[in-house]
C-alpha cells in the first residue's frame, strides 16, 4: 500500500501521536482506538520514554495490540493499577491524556456527564464526570473529535462542565490553576491548539482538502487561524507498517464514518 | 488490673446472606466494592433487590449494581464517580431512572474525590483538601465548601467531605472465618478504603476457610484490607457475575448485553427479575447457565 492510499483515521492517528512527543517519562493514555494507537506509535517512535499500561493495571513498554488477544500476551515492566492511579500518574502531574468528550467550548471545557435538561432530570444521562475534574487540574490533556460539528463544538459552554479549561469565570481566587495543561485537539478535519490570545482554540493545520470555512462552518464558536495554514502530514510507511501491526483486527477502520481516504480519490494525481 | 490474655478465640465472623441484608436498614449509606463491571459484590446486591430494604444512599464506582437497584427503586440518592459497564458504555436502568426524574438526588464526584471523601472518614477526619472539582460543575453542583491553607502559600482548597458509610458490601476470592480476605487479580479498585469508610463491611467470597494462615499462608499480599474491619463473611461461588473477577472468571458480556435490552422492554425489569434474580442464588445459577459455564467466562481483554 502507498502512503497517499492510506485511510484518514491512519492520519489521524500520526497527528495524535505528535500530541506525546517530548512528554518525557509521563503515562500517555489514549481512551479509544485512535489516542490510543497514537500513543503508542508515539512511544515506540520519537518518544520511547512514555510509559503506558496495559489498559488494565500493568506498565509495559512494548504497547499493547487493540483487540483480540491472549489475556496474558502483555509482559509487565510495572505495576499502575487503578488502586493507585491517583497517586501516581494523576495528583503528580505525570501523564498526559487524550480522550474523547461529548462536547467541548471555546474555553476547553469538556462534558462527560450529561446533556440537555438538568443535574436533577438530565435529557440524556452519560457516564458521568469520572476522573475528567481531577486530570483536567492536574495533568497535560489532548483531545480527539472523530466527527467535527456545531453539536460537539459548542456555542456556549457545555451542558455541565466536568473538566477545567481556561475560563477566567471560573476560577476561584486564591486557587491553582497552573497544572491546566491543553495542548491539541485533533478533529477528523483539522489540528488546533490553546496557543491563540488567552488560550483561545487556534487551527494549526487543516487535513488534506479540508478548507478553513469547512471548519469554521462546523464549529460553534469563532477560530483563531495565524497566517497560512499548512496541511497536515501524511503518515510515512514506517508509520503505517506499525499502526498496522498495533491494530491488527483493523478497529481503526470503524472509527471515522465510511472509513474515508487520507486524500479524497478525485483530487490523486 | 492489667494485661488479660485470650484465652479462648471465639471469633467467628460467618454470617447467612439473610444475616448479612437483615442488618442493612432502611435509609443507610451503602459503599459498594468493585469498579464499573469488575469484582463487584453481586450476590450481595441481588439479595437487597430480594428484600424490602429501601430509600438507600448508595456510593459506587458504578456498574450494574448501581443500574440493577435503581431499576428496582432502592435508591433514594446516588453518589457516584460514574456508572458504566465498559463495554456498553452507558448503564441502560442507572440512565432510565435519571432521564425519568425518578433519581434526582445525586452527588456527582470525580473517580479521584470518592476515593478521598472514603480515606478523611477512614482517617476520621471532617474532610480532605484537594484542587479537584475546582473550576468545574462537580463543585457547583456538588456544594462544597473551599479552605484556605493556612500557611505562606494561602491556596484555596476544595474540602471535600467525609463519605462516612453504614456498610461496605465486597467480593473476594477468600476469605475466613475471622474476617482475612485475600483480593487476587490485578486491580484491588478502592475496596481497602471502602472498608475502612465503613461502620461494618461485609464481604462475599468464592471460598470461605476456616484459617487463611493455615489454608493460604503464601499469599498475605493480598489481603488489601485488615480483618478488624470485617463484620461478617459468607461463602458465595461466583457472587461477582456478571461482573469480572479476574483470574476466577471474566464478566459475562453476552449478560449484561440481554440485561440493556430488556432496559428497552415495556415491563422488562420485573421480568429480569423474575425470571434471572428469582428468590435466590441456586436459581439465579442455574438461570445463567450455571457454575460451570460461569467459572469459563473468558478474561476480559483490554
Amino acid at each position: 500500500m502507498s502512503v497517499s492510499d492510506c485511510s484518514l483515521a491512519e492520519l489521524l492517528i500520526v497527528a495524535c501521536s505528535e500530541a506525546w512527543r517530548g512528554n518525557g517519562e509521563v503515562v500517555a493514555t489514549g481512551i479509544g482506538p485512535v489516542p490510543r494507537l497514537g500513543a503508542s506509535l508515539a512511544k515506540l517512535t520519537h518518544t520511547p520514554q512514555l510509559m503506558m499500561t496495559d489498559g488494565e493495571a500493568y506498565l509495559v513498554e512494548e504497547p499493547v495490540p487493540v483487540g483480540p488477544r491472549g489475556y496474558d500476551d502483555r509482559k509487565a515492566a510495572g505495576y499502575l493499577p487503578f488502586s493507585r492511579f491517583f497517586d501516581s500518574a494523576v495528583w503528580t502531574g505525570r501523564r498526559h491524556a487524550m480522550v474523547s468528550p461529548t462536547q467541548i467550548d471555546r474555553f476547553g471545557q469538556t462534558n462527560l456527564s450529561y446533556l440537555g435538561g438538568s443535574y436533577q432530570q438530565p435529557k440524556t444521562q452519560m457516564l458521568g464526570a469520572r476522573g475528567f475534574p481531577g486530570n483536567s487540574i492536574y495533568h497535560i490533556n489532548s483531545m480527539f473529535v472523530p466527527f467535527h460539528s456545531k453539536r460537539l463544538f459548542v456555542e456556549g459552554e457545555v451542558d455541565m462542565v466536568s473538566s477545567v479549561g481556561y475560563n477566567p469565570a471560573r476560577r476561584i481566587p486564591g486557587g491553582n490553576y497552573s497544572g491546566v495543561d491543553l495542548r491539541v485537539i485533533v478533529t477528523n478535519l483539522c489540528v488546533m491548539d490553546f496557543g491563540g490570545k488567552d488560550n483561545a482554540i487556534r487551527v494549526i493545520s487543516l487535513h488534506p482538502g479540508v478548507t478553513i470555512e469547512q471548519v469554521r462552518e462546523a464549529t460553534g464558536f469563532e477560530l483563531q487561524v495565524d497566517g497560512d495554514l499548512p496541511t497536515t502530514p501524511l503518515p510515512t510507511e514506517e508509520q503505517l507498517a506499525i499502526i498496522a501491526k498495533l491494530d491488527p483486527h483493523n478497529h481503526r477502520a470503524t472509527v471515522i464514518k465510511g472509513n474515508p481516504p487520507a486524500i479524497a480519490k478525485e483530487s490523486v494525481a | 488490673m492489667g494485661f488479660r490474655p485470650v484465652t479462648e478465640v471465639t471469633f467467628d465472623k460467618r454470617m447467612t446472606v439473610d444475616e448479612i441484608v437483615g442488618q442493612l436498614k432502611d435509609g443507610m449509606t451503602i459503599g459498594i466494592g468493585g469498579w464499573g463491571p469488575r469484582r463487584k459484590p453481586m450476590a450481595l446486591v441481588r439479595a437487597i433487590l430480594r428484600s424490602s430494604l429501601k430509600d438507600l444512599t448508595i456510593v459506587a464506582y458504578g456498574g450494574a449494581d448501581v443500574g440493577m437497584l435503581c431499576a428496582a427503586g432502592k435508591v433514594k440518592k446516588l453518589i457516584f464517580g460514574f456508572v458504566s459497564l465498559d463495554a456498553i458504555p452507558l448503564e441502560p436502568y442507572f440512565r432510565k431512572a435519571r432521564e425519568s426524574g425518578q433519581l434526582p438526588d445525586i452527588l456527582e464526584l470525580d473517580e479521584g474525590m470518592l476515593q478521598w471523601g472514603l480515606k478523611a472518614a477512614a482517617m476520621q477526619l471532617p474532610f480532605l483538601p484537594t484542587r479537584v472539582g475546582l473550576g468545574t460543575d462537580i463543585a457547583t453542583y456538588g456544594n462544597f465548601e473551599t479552605v484556605k491553607s493556612p500557611y505562606a502559600d494561602g491556596e484555596v482548597l476544595l474540602a471535600m467531605p467525609a463519605l462516612k458509610l453504614d456498610a461496605a458490601l465486597i467480593h473476594v476470592h477468600r476469605v475466613d472465618h475471622r474476617g482475612n480476605v485475600q483480593a487476587l487479580g490485578p486491580d484491588t479498585y478502592y475496596d481497602e478504603w471502602f472498608a475502612k469508610a465503613a461502620a461494618k463491611t461485609y464481604v462475599s467470597a468464592e471460598e470461605v476457610v476456616e484459617r487463611m494462615d493455615l489454608s493460604y499462608p503464601d499469599d498475605a499480599k493480598a489481603n488489601v484490607f485488615e480483618r478488624c474491619f470485617v463484620t461478617g463473611v459468607v461463602e458465595i461461588p461466583q457472587g461477582a457475575h456478571p461482573t469480572s473477577l479476574p483470574p476466577s472468571y471474566g464478566w459475562d458480556m453476552g449478560h449484561f448485553k440481554a440485561y440493556a435490552a430488556s432496559a428497552a422492554e415495556e415491563g422488562g425489569w420485573d421480568k429480569y427479575m423474575a425470571e434471572v434474580i428469582g428468590p435466590d442464588e441456586a436459581h439465579y445459577l442455574a438461570a445463567v447457565g450455571g457454575a460451570e459455564k460461569v467459572a469459563q467466562l473468558p478474561l476480559p481483554i483490554f
